[in-house]
């Protein structure tokens, strides 16, 4: 039976694979960094179980692991390469892509058909007594085996151009590739120590409860406040629902409960494309794409999220409460 | 009521307004939230490490980038700029409208992983909305040609972003309904989702519009240069 883990121990190999290609272009800090969460991949599995038997010690190693990325990270060490403009590469590609036409196509359209496929295909193979999202990312791992076969064969190209070029995009990523981890992580310290908890409290603190207006004003804003800080509306929802929602505009003004919470979620949503928090739709496209600004895709998303904040709040206003 | 854990969200705050490094702010923002919650040093680090292995299922990203790597090696980027360069009608509004639609109604599917900034904004995306673009102004500034990017991963946030709450098994629709249940009120999956169908629809119309919007302004700088 497939399980996640062969998956997660893909991800270490080809994460060895890149530190050792930067281990030999001299490139210590990437070496070190990638191959720390190389560790981390391959290691997981160890030390997920050794904390069930209650054995901290792994896990705690991790812990300091990931200080220790973030200090690689923060003290500027990760240098992106300069971008080629090599002349006669780029007419190497141009011949190269005359050559292979729509051919070119396919590999990158192996990613999402494959993926799509082995999830429908799902109830009737190996993986089946896995949960749903496991099936998803372990077809997606499958789907990403065959297209990587699939480039190299159309390309002639070697293995080890594959591990040079995916060092390559992995350097442009650079901390961006970690941060949706390190924000998974400090939402459940936030969790754990309360945060949520205290900012309901002080919201319900100072507004007046007997207006259907401030309330469902506080919940709107506190949704979106909230998703801002989490980088994630799935956070800030039952935190929202539990300080205002429930008790005030459900308990006391008599709120339609299902299209208070759609559009109280999708009020969140508008949040999410404000922050940069939301590192793995916000800051790791910008880094893909090679642009310049970190923030360039929340400017150009913050016209459409205030829009769609009023018209959610007009919708919240008309249809949720009588 | 603690309220000192606050200060953890605090130096998040500060620390993306100083422009400090991202990674190094959240980092240090879950430590200063623990301590101050009055977490043992060895608990932090094991809640950490804890939460960190949790969450390697984020970067699963990372197997399509030598399918990523090969193909724009090989020409890739060259090829998606020439395909679109050739095709008269294929406008940048219209191929950022189409990707929208496209995006929305899998999302509604329930079919998200089709999609994505690694599998499809990267690799076909941005590259032909760039030649969509040098259609318009052949001598496409940088500053243009970073919006237009940024404007094609916005696009493909709002199309999932904004799809996937109307299809019922999505976990925020299944996220709200258990909630509610855990409270005493039960809700079909279906009532909910339906109250996402009119935003899915202002979603679509507000973001085709900023489209066409950035088509304008890039016909306009166009004329005013030449």
């Amino acid at each position: 039976m497939l399980r996640i883990e062969y998956v997660y121990w893909l991800c270490g190999l080809l994460l060895v694979a890149c530190a050792v290609h930067d281990l030999r272009a001299r490139r210590h800090a990437s070496a070190a960094f990638w191959g720390l969460l190389a560790l981390v991949f391959l290691g997981g599995d160890a030390v997920a179980d050794a904390s069930k038997q209650g054995e901290v010690l792994p896990a705690q190693c991790v812990g300091i692991a990931v200080i220790v990325l973030g200090l690689i990270a923060g003290a500027g060490l990760l240098r992106r390469r300069p971008q080629s403009v090599d002349a006669a590469e780029v007419l190497w590609r141009r011949q190269s892509a005359a050559r292979l036409g729509h051919g070119l196509f396919a590999p990158a359209l192996v990613i999402p058909f494959g993926t799509l496929a082995l999830s429908l295909l799902q109830p009737y193979s190996p993986w089946a007594s896995m949960d749903r999202a496991q099936a998803t990312l372990i077809a997606l791992g499958l789907a990403c085996i065959a297209a990587t076969i699939a480039a190299l064969w159309l390309t002639r190209a070697q293995v080890r151009d594959a591990v040079g070029e995916t060092a390559r995009l992995l350097d442009a990523l650079s901390w961006a590739a970690l941060l949706p981890m390190l924000l998974a992580m400090l939402g459940a310290v936030f969790a754990a120590t309360g945060v949520g908890e205290a900012i309901a409290h002080l919201v319900t603190a100072v507004i007046p409860i007997e207006s259907r207006l401030a309330c469902l004003a506080a919940f709107a804003f506190g949704m979106l406040a909230f998703t801002v800080i989490m980088g994630n509306a799935f956070a800030a929802f039952p935190v929202m629902m539990a300080g205002i929602g429930l008790p005030l505009l459900i308990g006391q003004h008599h709120a339609h409960a299902a299209a208070l919470g759609a559009l109280g979620m999708l009020t969140g949503y508008c949040g999410t494309l404000l922050t940069p928090m939301a590192a793995n739709f916000n800051i790791v496209p910008a880094a893909l794409l090679e642009l310049r600004d970190p923030n360039a895709v929340i400017r150009a998303q913050w016209p459409t999220a205030l829009a769609l904040l009023v018209v959610n709040f007009a919708l919240l206003w008309f249809f949720s409460l009588p | 009521m603690n309220y000192w854990p606050l200060l953890g969200v605090a130096v998040v705050v500060l620390g993306f307004a100083l422009r400090a490094n991202p990674a190094l702010v959240v980092v240090v923002a879950g430590i200063v939230s623990g301590l101050l919650a009055g977490v043992s040093i060895p608990d932090l680090l094991a809640l950490i490490g804890n939460k960190f292995v949790a969450s390697r299922n984020l970067l699963v990203l990372l197997l399509t980038l030598p399918t990523i790597g090969l193909l724009e090696r090989a020409g890739l980027r060259e090829h998606a700029q020439a395909f679109i360069g050739r095709m008269r009608s294929f406008t940048l509004a219209r191929l950022l409208i189409a990707y929208l639609a496209m995006r929305q109604l899998l999302s509604m599917l329930g079919l998200t992983g089709i999609a994505g900034h690694p599998q499809t904004v990267r690799p076909l995306l941005a590259p032909m909305a760039e030649a969509a673009a040098e259609k318009i102004d052949p001598a496409l500034g940088t500053d243009a040609r970073e919006q237009v990017k940024a404007l094609c991963a916005a696009t493909d946030n709002t199309g999932l972003f904004f799809g996937e709450d109307v299809f019922i098994a999505f976990g925020a629709v299944l996220l709200i309904q258990g909630f509610y249940a855990q409270n005493g009120i039960d809700l079909d999956p279906r009532s909910i989702s339906l109250w996402a169908l009119p935003t899915a629809i202002a979603a679509f119309v507000i973001q085709s519009l900023r489209a066409l919007r950035l088509q304008r302004r890039l016909r306009k700088d166009a004329h005013a240069t030449h």
